[in-house]
């Protein structure tokens, strides 16, 4: 095992290198000028002009600017903003935000997404079985800026049940925004598990467990939940990682201040280096967790043996 | 087959698994027709409840984007801003907007972005990926581990974000041009997109090329083209096309999402997404505003979806 | 020795009197409703196992035989399986109704049930002592390390070389023959009454085939148990079952004893299974088979549900279902002209 997560990381490494380097060029290499609208209605000085080019390397070709900008990276140094604020300050100011967030959403997904699956997947063809199908088919085709506006609306506004926007990123304001941005990854951990489960309960061990005697809850609850859950812990796993970086919309509409607005708000002001270094964070942490979810596998299917 | 298998002669073959239903074969008369897999597909699919309700919805889509005005005979750019918000009456069915342009005529008149913005992106996604994927199954060695790798770099940028850099890093142009927006848009889901498609139809390939009417064809002497033409694709391409269908429906997700953030289609273009984009913020007076657009979407997004599970299904042995 | 543990005392007193069975299955009637419609799987199973002895049921797929097992077992998937008619007396007590809860303290602890492929009948991802252990900790309470010393002991008994440092392994690092070990020593973990060995050995290598029934008959002699052994293999009937019962589109076609079936059937469809057995004193010789396709159980042909593939066929096969004749005091055929069979044949 030890030898296949050095092998993985080893892999990784070109990847990351390409996935930020296009990140990069289109940042920078592609038209439209970084400084357009940085000093008010006047073109900026040329003093500052020189400075930015200085700073980014805007002289050379696209290839070195990117090397002279991984070398800063490794020394951990992601750059600053136009502003002046440190690249890195803004990672450490957006990252726990949108984490929190993630990981409400990732509950939802786990305690009504799997929760629901396994109901419905143990009665299949149940009246609960239909209204779980009926309600994620909902939650996969309603758009997620639909349902925000909407719960934030009806939840929040008209009930009060919950804060209307999460601007301080508390747990208790993260709550509908989670929600919201579980929806469609909910809908799909349930389906995912209801198939699994409902597979799983037709395999031959199951029979023998049946076979052995095991009160019903047993048979579900510890022979079939084991193998069922396989696919959905891969499925929620890979989940963590696009959550953190699909967070643009859910984070707009309830104002928090995460990593996807600040992405977002950074790429209409062109600041390149903002971009890229959080993008790139991303990146990383969407790998690692992939690679985590592929180790996790192997301690759930003990038939799975990474060389 | 064991040893003891092929020791019973006439007494049938192995026992099926005991667990499953008993083998029931065909009722008496289509017992000689041997129903294959993609048959029995078809036929459950021609008989599904989903497959009849989703296909439906998604010819009366293709025939409002293509024709709108079947549907309307009113300008969805006609606005008058003394009927601003106006709700829903005999005259405007849907009511009108914040400009007072007709809801219902600019939520018909908006099938037509969404339509075309997914249709183009899935069938771009499709033939890179499946191109792609079918090149790094079939020649392995270096081509796979270029392509592999490449996918892989692809599939780790966040795809809203990695749309909306590509989107923001193109000039904006003439927006009153129908096609221009449109295509930056396609181009902007189908630059991250293809990648999905490429591991499923690599991982195809790899299963197919090994199948003994490959190995025949190639000790035949067929060229590799018509291997790869006849062979290969036919038979390894089914479950990209279920995915390809749900992926459209994402997509037309996507584009609204885009177009909702304004950076995907922007005004004067009809769409839903900016639609709903403008009828957020009226949610508390004009419900009807976000109500219909979003509905519009959510009912094609979700033809797209049922219909690709649908397909999936019918082809999965397993759920049979 | 019936087991006494607290957590699963049986609902009924499991003695036998000598000579009674302990297994009775009485008309048993079993159906699938699947979209296609009606399958009747098991159509009036009548058979009786007494402690210690061995039933062979033969038959080809589908015959019902498998079904009527998980029917005894009450395993059966419900739905699409539904019991419509019948008995099945276990020691004396009619157990399809008896509670759901009483049945399922019987099952594994007084009847027990060995699969035909080891591989996916075994949880992949539990260690095969933690399987085997879960017997003793669900019907006996005992704690996770007393059942873990229960499962060493237990895989030594089913001869698996070094147990204890195996008892931590999973069901994908043991080759196929030690796996139906594995399940072999789960399923006598209890000591069962009756033992329900559902094609023990179609799925292994001949060689290893004889060893597993060679363990199988020794664990019958060591605690008595009563057998019921499904298979297609007429081979291994012969060596080791005491009585044989024939299925054939879910009705016992036949029932007799073992030898004397083998020397001569009294039913064309088992004459026709023995003489579709290569022989080596035959060599050389078309092996013969039975010509046409088992019958569709959804539409089960009129008469005698043999009658198309017959060679004895006559006009009262095809319109009146032959009853269980008697052919002596333990041998029964379900065809009209069992005595023009039993005399010789036509063919």
């Amino acid at each position: 095992m030890g030898r296949y997560t050095a092998r993985r990381l080893m892999q990784m490494i070109p990847v990351v290198l390409g996935a930020t380097f296009i990140v990069y060029a289109l940042v920078y290499a592609l038209p439209g000028d970084p400084l357009a609208g940085k000093c008010g209605q006047r073109p900026c000085p040329d003093a500052y002009i020189a400075k930015y080019t200085e700073q980014f390397n805007l002289d050379d070709p696209l290839p070195v600017q990117y090397v002279k900008y991984l070398g800063n990276l490794l020394q951990g140094d992601f750059g600053e903003a136009v502003n002046g604020e440190k690249v890195l300050d803004q990672i450490e100011r957006t990252y726990p935000t949108t984490m929190k967030l993630a990981l409400v959403a990732i509950m939802f997904e786990i305690i009504i997404g799997i929760g629901a699956g396994i109901i419905s997947g143990i009665r299949r063809k149940g009246i609960f079985d239909s209204s779980v199908l009926a309600v994620t088919l909902v939650l996969i085709a309603v758009p997620v800026f639909v349902t925000g506006t909407s719960l934030q609306w009806f939840i929040g506004v008209k009930a009060g049940w919950l804060p209307v926007t999460a601007t301080d990123g508390t747990w208790r304001q993260l709550i509908m925004p989670g929600f919201v941005l579980a929806g469609l990854s909910l809908a799909y951990a349930a389906r995912i598990t209801r198939t699994s489960l409902a597979e799983v309960m037709r395999a031959d061990y199951i029979r023998t467990a049946k076979a052995k005697g095991l009160p019903r809850s047993r048979v579900v609850g510890v022979h079939a939940l084991r193998n069922s859950m396989i696919p959905v812990v891969t499925f929620i796993g890979a989940d963590f990682g696009t959550l953190l970086g699909g967070a643009i919309i859910t984070e707009g509409i309830f104002n928090i201040d995460g990593v996807g607005g600040l992405i977002y708000r950074s790429i209409g002001l062109r600041e390149g280096a903002t971009v890229t270094g959080v993008v790139t964070v991303l990146i990383l942490i969407f790998l690692l967790v992939n690679l985590f979810v592929d180790l996790l596998y192997a301690v759930l299917d003990p038939r799975i043996r990474y060389e | 087959m064991s040893d003891s298998q092929a020791m019973l002669g006439g007494i049938g073959g192995p026992e099926p698994d005991p667990g499953a239903r008993p083998d029931i074969p065909a009722p008496p008369g289509t017992e000689a027709k041997a129903r294959s897999l993609g048959r029995d597909a078809w036929e459950d699919l021609r008989k599904s409840p989903v497959v009849i309700v989703s296909g439906v919805l998604i010819l009366i889509l293709v025939v409002m984007a293509a024709f709108p005005g079947l549907f309307t005979g009113v300008d969805p750019k006609e606005c008058l801003l003394n009927r601003s918000r106006q709700k829903p009456s005999g005259d405007a069915w849907f009511g009108y907007d914040l400009q007072g342009c007709n809801i219902y005529a600019r939520t018909i008149h908006g099938a037509r972005a969404s339509i075309t913005v997914g249709g183009l992106a899935a069938l771009i996604v499709t033939v890179v990926g499946v191109g792609l994927g079918m090149l790094a199954g079939f020649y392995g060695g270096g081509i796979d581990t270029i392509i592999s790798r490449l996918t892989d770099i692809f599939f780790g940028i966040p795809f809203l974000l990695g749309a909306i850099i590509v989107l923001t890093s193109f000039p904006s142009g003439d927006s009153r041009n129908f096609w221009l927006p449109v295509s930056k848009v396609v181009l902007a889901l189908a630059v991250l997109g293809w990648t999905n498609i490429a591991r499923i139809m690599r991982a195809q390939v790899l299963q197919v090329k090994e199948a003994d009417y490959v190995h025949a064809a190639r000790a035949l002497g067929a060229p590799t083209s018509r291997i790869l033409r006849v062979h290969v694709l036919p038979n390894a391409i089914q479950p990209v096309i279920v995915y390809s269908t749900i992926l459209l429906g994402a997509f037309i997700g996507t584009e609204a999402a885009l177009s909702y953030l304004g950076i995907g289609l922007q005004p004067p273009a009809v769409s839903w997404g900016i639609d709903i984009s403008a009828a957020q913020e009226y949610i508390r007076t004009s419900p009807h505003m976000l109500l219909f657009p979003s509905l519009f979407l959510s009912v094609t997004v979700l033809a797209f979806i049922m219909m690709g599970d649908a397909v999936r299904d019918a082809l999965d042995p397993k759920q049979r | 020795m019936p087991n006494s543990g607290s957590e699963s005392a049986p609902a009924f007193d499991l003695n036998v009197g000598a000579g009674e069975p302990l297994l009775e299955v009485v008309d048993l009637h079993v159906e699938f409703r699947t979209r296609e419609g009606i399958a009747r799987a098991v159509n009036g199973v009548s058979y009786s196992v007494k402690p210690g002895e061995t039933l062979a049921v033969l038959g080809e797929s589908g015959s019902g035989k498998s079904v009527t097992a998980q029917a005894i077992m009450g395993i059966l998937d419900t739905p699409p399986g539904y019991i419509t008619k019948g008995e099945v007396r276990f020691c004396g007590q009619d157990v399809l109704t008896l509670p759901e809860e009483d049945r399922r303290k019987l099952r594994g602890a007084s009847m027990a049930m060995i699969f035909q492929d080891a591989l996916s009948s075994l949880n992949p991802v539990f260690s095969v002592g933690w399987q085997i252990g879960e017997m003793f900790r669900v019907h006996e309470g005992m704690s996770r390390k007393e059942a873990k010393l229960k499962a060493i002991e237990l895989l030594d008994r089913v001869r698996i070389p070094s147990a204890k440092d195996r008892v931590g392994d999973y069901p994908h690092q043991f080759s196929g023959g030690m796996r139906q070990r594995v399940m072999i020593a789960m399923a006598i973990a209890l000591n069962p009454r009756l033992l329900i060995a559902d094609e023990p050995t179609t799925a292994l290598d001949v060689t290893v085939q004889a060893q597993v029934m060679d363990l199988l008959a020794e664990l019958q002699r060591e605690s008595g148990m009563g057998m019921i052994l499904i298979t297609h293999d007429l081979g291994v009937v012969a060596d080791v079952a005491d009585i044989c019962a024939v299925m054939y589109a879910g009705r016992i076609v036949e029932h007799a004893d073992v030898h004397e079936l083998y020397a001569n059937p009294a039913h064309p469809y088992t004459k026709a299974l023995l003489g579709s057995i290569p022989r080596l004193d035959l060599k050389g010789q078309e092996v013969a088979v039975i010509k046409g396709l088992p019958p569709t159980l959804t539409n089960l042909p009129t008469g005698c549900a043999f009658h198309p593939r017959c060679s004895y066929v006559k006009d009262r096969c095809r319109s009146e279902e032959p009853p269980l004749y008697s052919v002596n005091e333990h041998r029964d055929s379900a065809c009209h002209y069992w005595e023009e069979v039993l005399d010789g044949s036509p063919e």
